[in-house]
């Protein structure tokens, strides 16, 4: 689920442009192919602990996902792993159902666990010869950070010890508890809010109209 | 996506949909004032209360407004995903929507024009005294309505969804070559016959039937008492759940209002009554262009109709209230259309005088009063006849004239009753398109109305409660296709359009329920 990962902004990576599978020469044979790769490369020198890859889907029936992973601590080289394969992303690969929706993998969907990952390769299918193109868009990929429970703004504040001129203010004890209390009313107003509309369409009583705008 | 988390984000998105509507106070004040009640313990509060809510039938009510939100909109399917796409997930959809929309302005605005007559305009005391006076007989008065017409009639429509295009769609291949010979070009997904019996099981030819088994040659013993008595206890339990499963076999003519009331929860409570008077207060109030649109559609059909034109007042005030209704913009969240904008003359453009044009959004069409004149046989009361046309509209009847990729929208509809045909009666949909007289340029009228005005109200009604009862307008298309079956051997003869429109010319005297039940389940495959 990535409903939190709004508060947390994606890595910056690079999306090279997809490449299409063909057999023999590209140029001559004017098929189609139903596979295409998208290679995600990770900023270099800082592997990432994937939470969830979110993107916009474009007529894709299903994707892989896999990932280049170095092992923390040890010099042996990465290696390739499959980390999903064959998501469904069309109900079916030859109607619309699915084709432009946007989408999130999970950590949790995942068959290995997405750590320490410098590069990933998703791996694109259609079948389907009904369309013309075939991609994915907005591909963002968001961090897991198992470690960090307080966020960075809290730890932050202890870190930066400030000692102010203090003279002549009020009692900082009375300030903050009159404060919580005008919170407090404001809390009261937020969680009673009501979501009903009044029902008015007149603006000061008033609604005459000439033209519609077009715009 | 796990399911746990979605079940969160379902249940955060209904919390927060019912907070502040008036069910959240009622439940509130009733928790408050159980309080003084002696069988309320204060070391077990919060069980007591929710048993004292549960006893009183509160708890049924809250969960009938859960189920409504359930069924009317879902939260979006994705926290990334933007409002237009809950609207509607296909770009080109969307684009052809608001290309659509922009002609029906443009249309309306020089309609304005050439009249002279303002779109909306403060009515002067003398002239909203008189018409709250007339209220209950707006029907008398003949202004002249000459030179209004309907903005758009349902086959200028069907033009525009003829020419619906994907533009990621292989059109390669020679348009004789290709397999679909229907007018309908888009690439959805419609269930086949197979999976349309799954989906309508209940329909099957074992089960019982109103508008079958309730013949005058069956005995009422075999199948009807039994289910009436069954009608009369969902009634009871006021549960809406129950109220829509039971309406997939029909629903009787005496429990019918109360049982759509049940499936809508639109249980007219006394701010209901309130509200319906504020509207009428607004319709007194302000004379708009589109109440002659609405004015010139009810003497166009209704007022012509041999079922309903004894209904032609109800409906200028069903109408027209709609039309002031601001509660019904919260649909634009998941439909298609957009509601048309306009500023306050004389104002300037601020954003704070930007408005919705009529207050409700929605500009009526050729034939629009039909959707809710069949409901004027079950509610006499016309704030009840009211709430329970909103709500139809705002589930089901918005789909049949919006662009879009839903199962229950118009271009669906129309891509499955082509499909069914082609499917099943190959023959007859060639020699139609051959004597140019496809057949969805004959059924497009009937589905655009759910049929309203070419039935007989006793089997159009029959027909919506399964919409309601499966919460889906694919019934209508599946009836369409089944009249064509039915009248295969005559269509097989004819041998131009004027001939095969003059075969399904009357559908009054067909009966809904037996076409479809054979032409879904008693249909070879």
């Amino acid at each position: 689920m990535s409903g939190s990962s709004d508060d947390i902004t994606p890595v910056s990576c690079t999306i090279k442009p997809p490449v299409h599978l063909q057999i023999g020469d590209a140029k001559a044979d004017a098929a189609q192919s139903g596979v295409c790769v998208v290679d995600v490369t990770l900023p270099f020198g800082k592997p990432v602990h994937i939470k969830d890859i979110t993107f916009k889907n474009h007529y894709t029936a299903s994707v892989t996902v896999r990932l280049l992973r170095r092992s923390p601590g040890q010099e042996a080289p990465a290696k390739w792993c499959t980390a999903l394969r064959d998501l469904p992303l069309m109900e079916n690969p030859h109607t619309e159902g699915g084709s432009q929706d946007y989408c999130s993998v999970h950590r949790a969907q995942m068959q290995v666990e997405p750590d320490h990952v410098i590069s990933v390769r998703l791996i694109l299918r259609q079948p389907s010869s009904a369309w013309l193109t075939f991609s994915l868009e907005d591909i963002s990929i968001f961090p897991h950070n198992p470690e960090k429970e307080v966020s960075d703004w809290l730890s932050d504040l202890t870190l930066v010890e400030q000692h102010p001129d203090l003279e002549g203010l009020t009692d900082p004890q009375t300030v903050s508890s009159s404060i919580q209390q005008m919170w407090a009313l404001t809390e009261v107003m937020q969680t009673n809010q009501t979501t009903a509309s009044i029902g008015r369409y007149d603006v000061d009583g008033c609604y005459d109209i000439k033209l519609l705008s077009l715009t | 996506m796990d399911d746990g988390s979605e079940l969160s984000l379902t249940i955060a998105h209904i919390v927060q949909r019912l907070k502040g509507s008036h069910l959240h106070s009622q439940i509130e004040r009733r928790a408050k004032e159980c309080l003084h009640q002696p069988d309320i313990k204060l070391d077990s509060l919060k069980e007591d209360v929710r048993s004292f809510l549960k006893t009183s039938g509160w708890e049924r009510q809250l969960q009938n407004a859960v189920y409504r939100e359930l069924q009317v909109q879902l939260p979006p399917s994705h926290p990334a995903a933007p409002p237009e796409h809950l609207k509607e997930p296909l770009a080109y959809m969307r684009a052809a929507q608001a290309g659509w929309e922009k002609r029906v302005l443009k249309s309306l605005n020089s309609m304005s024009t050439e009249l002279g007559v303002p779109l909306a305009r403060m009515r002067p005391a003398a002239e909203q005294k008189e018409l709250a006076n007339k209220w209950n007989e707006m029907g008398t008065d003949e202004p002249d309505l000459a030179s209004v017409r309907p903005v758009y009639a349902p086959k200028d429509f069907l033009e525009v969804l003829v020419s619906l295009r994907n533009p990621n769609h292989d059109g390669s291949e020679d348009v004789s070559v290709r397999s679909h010979w229907g007018l309908v070009q888009v690439p959805l997904n419609v269930r086949d016959i197979p999976q349309l019996r799954r989906a309508f099981s209940e329909l099957n030819l074992t089960s019982g039937q109103l508008g079958i088994d309730d013949h005058a040659h069956i005995h009422p013993d075999l199948f009807e008492n039994e289910y009436v008595q069954i009608g009369k206890k969902v009634v009871m339990e006021q549960d809406s759940a129950a109220a829509q499963q039971y309406s997939r076999q029909g629903c009787s003519t005496g429990l019918r209002a109360d049982l759509w009331a049940l499936i809508l929860n639109s249980n007219n409570q006394p701010q209901d009554v309130m509200h319906y008077e504020q509207l009428t207060a607004g319709v007194i109030q302000h004379d708009l262009l589109v109440d002659n649109l609405i004015y010139k559609d009810v003497k166009l059909t209704a007022s012509n109709d041999d079922y309903y034109f004894v209904f032609e007042d109800f409906l200028y005030q069903v109408l027209l209230c709609f039309s002031r209704d601001t509660a019904v913009l919260e649909h634009f969240k998941y439909n298609s259309a957009t509601p048309p904008r306009s500023f306050i003359q004389g104002k300037g453009g601020e954003e704070e005088c930007a408005v919705v044009y009529p207050p409700n959004g929605v500009i009526p069409f050729h034939g629009f009063s039909m959707y809710v004149a069949p409901l004027c046989f079950l509610y006499n009361e016309p704030s009840k006849l009211y709430s329970v046309f909103r709500e139809m509209y705002i589930r089901y009847f918005f789909r049949l004239h919006s662009i879009s990729s839903s199962p229950s929208g118009i271009v669906s509809l129309c891509l499955q009753f082509e499909r069914l045909l082609q499917t099943h009666l190959p023959q007859l949909f060639y020699h139609l398109r051959q004597i140019g007289a496809q057949p969805l340029r004959i059924a497009f009228k009937w589905m655009v109305r759910a049929f309203s005005g070419y039935l007989s109200t006793d089997q159009l009604l029959l027909l919506w409660d399964r919409v309601l009862g499966y919460d889906s307008l694919e019934v209508v298309a599946v009836l369409a296709a089944a009249v064509f079956a039915f009248r295969a051997e005559n269509l097989m003869e004819v041998t131009s359009l004027g001939s095969a429109e003059a075969v399904l010319a009357d559908l009054s005297t067909l009966k809904v329920m037996p076409l479809i039940q054979i032409f879904l389940f008693a249909t070879a495959i």
